[in-house]
């Protein structure tokens, strides 16, 4: 589905004009091959769950979301000790692509989460811890972008980011505790988010494609955001200059009469 | 430039500093507290005249008030340094970014921990509280109150410079003190005696998340500092 979007560049040309090339082409066929395969597995050839029935499905889906999302979110963290080290352009601009498909991975998982919960609860939300503690990290990520929204110079608000994208998976392991003994001191392991190891042969298939399905597609994701980000900058660095050019064009006559 | 072992008496210079603005300006007895307590008779308006409620919600009613003070204490507390370039002369003073961050935190725990005080009467005068554990609640008190003014620090000097702060602070804070609200609300309920389990465990994971805030701030102040 996503893998349609591949913008068609010349690999080979100096300037960059697309966010895509020869490697995510690839990748995102490879996403593509497993997204196929995950859905044929994981909607028609495994058979229903013993205990979840055919809840199961959404399990398939939603292990890979969540998955992804800690795996943007970690990347976000690591690029921001790195901008806070190297300072460089690179690590600002992976740590907001991850930042922002996280964002998006976690949105979706939450989703199908409270999808699952309609099904086997018969509420859509329950304050279950896994839920519960990915709310309250959305929100922490959707803090992060809003701080990037905000219009600053690049070194200003690549510190600010980094800060935020620090501070930010620090929290994620007390969330996880706090939320964990909020509901009794004493509480087991969920099924949601967890891959049950009594999983039989086409139901392990229809994950394990489903999870390597979501990793290709939210790393090919992530590629894409970076180069576009890449690419705003450049546009407003050019912007910026010709903004300059057009105000000394029109200061040189001014000053010319003046003197 | 501050010399080693400076870090602590520049840290005592900024917390006297704004204690003292305090005590002149007033604005914590001023305007923080009485918000704080209109908080607390908007929570027995909306939820229960009778009590019944309120009495079994006090712990966390009471937390969250002293979250929403929290946030109006640090807007007043950074918007302070913001204003006339006074984070640039603090950088300029070659005090330690550590020093000025935990004199920071400092100063706000006394403030914040002066209006948890009055809070408290003011619960156990509306909501007819009585107070059982309370050695657990003075640690459970200070230790939640240590972290939301560590972790406070470094995201009120982060939006202090922005012009969307007053939005910005509460949205960047209050899912990073989750954790606090929760350990804080918890432990208060069990020296309340309303759960039967030990309330210590709280209390460290309030002490945990204290140490990982003042740590990380004490190192994230100074790029803070130069560059947000």
């Amino acid at each position: 589905m996503t893998t349609t979007k591949i913008q068609s560049a010349s690999t080979e040309s100096p300037a960059p004009t697309g966010t895509g090339s020869r490697g995510t082409k690839v990748l995102g066929g490879f996403a593509l091959v497993f997204l196929i395969v995950a859905v044929a597995y994981g909607l028609f050839i495994s058979p229903p769950d013993a205990q979840l029935g055919n809840t199961i499905r959404i399990i398939y889906m939603h292990v890979p979301t969540v998955m992804a999302a800690y795996m943007a979110f970690i990347i976000t963290a690591v690029s921001s000790g790195m901008y806070l080290w190297k300072r460089t352009e690179f690590w600002d601009l992976l740590g907001s692509s991850g930042a922002e498909i996280g964002v998006l991975f976690f949105a979706v998982t939450i989703v199908d989460g409270a999808l699952w919960g309609k099904v086997t609860w018969g509420v859509f939300w329950r304050w279950e811890p896994r839920l519960t503690t990915s709310a309250v990290l959305l929100i922490m990520y959707i803090g992060y972008l809003a701080v990037r929204a905000i219009p600053a110079d690049p070194r200003t608000r690549a510190t600010r980011c980094a800060i935020i994208g620090i501070v930010a998976i620090v929290n994620v392991p007390i969330v996880h505790k706090a939320v964990d003994w909020w509901r009794g001191l004493h509480q087991g392991k969920t099924v949601l988010g967890t891959i049950d190891p009594e999983m039989g042969g086409t139901q392990l298939f229809a994950m394990y494609s489903a999870l390597i399905a979501g990793l290709l597609v939210c790393v090919w994701l992530l590629i894409h955001r970076f180069r576009a980000g890449f690419l705003a900058e450049r546009a407003s660095d050019l912007g910026l200059d010709q903004a300059l050019e057009e105000r000394r064009l029109e200061s040189s006559p001014a000053t010319g009469e003046d003197a | 430039m501050s010399q080693s072992g400076g870090v602590l008496s520049d840290a005592l210079l900024v917390a006297r500093k704004d204690l003292l603005l305090e005590r002149r300006a007033k604005i914590g007895i001023g305007q923080v507290l009485p918000f704080a307590i209109l908080v607390l008779l908007l929570f027995a308006f909306a939820l229960d005249p009778d009590r019944g409620i309120l009495k079994l919600a006090t712990p966390g009613l009471f937390w969250v008030t002293v979250l929403f003070s929290a946030v109006l204490t640090l807007q007043r507390s950074f918007a302070l340094e913001a204003e006339d370039g006074i984070l640039e002369a603090l950088r300029l003073s070659g005090m330690s970014p550590a020093g000025i961050y935990l004199g920071k935190v400092t100063a706000l725990t006394i403030e914040l921990l002066l209006l948890e005080a009055v809070l408290v009467l003011g619960v156990a005068v509306l909501y007819d509280t009585k107070f059982l554990g309370i050695p657990l609640l003075f640690v459970i008190a200070f230790l939640a109150t240590l972290g939301i003014a560590g972790a406070g620090a470094v995201y009120g000097a982060l939006a202090a410079r922005l012009r969307s702060r007053e939005t910005l602070l509460p949205l960047l804070l209050l899912p990073l003190l989750a954790p606090v609200l929760i350990a804080a609300t918890r432990g208060s309920e069990v020296s309340l005696e309303r759960e039967a389990i030990s309330g210590w465990p709280w209390a460290a994971l309030l002490g945990i998340f204290a140490l990982v805030y003042l740590t990380l701030g004490s190192f994230l102040f100074r790029p803070l500092l130069e560059d947000a």
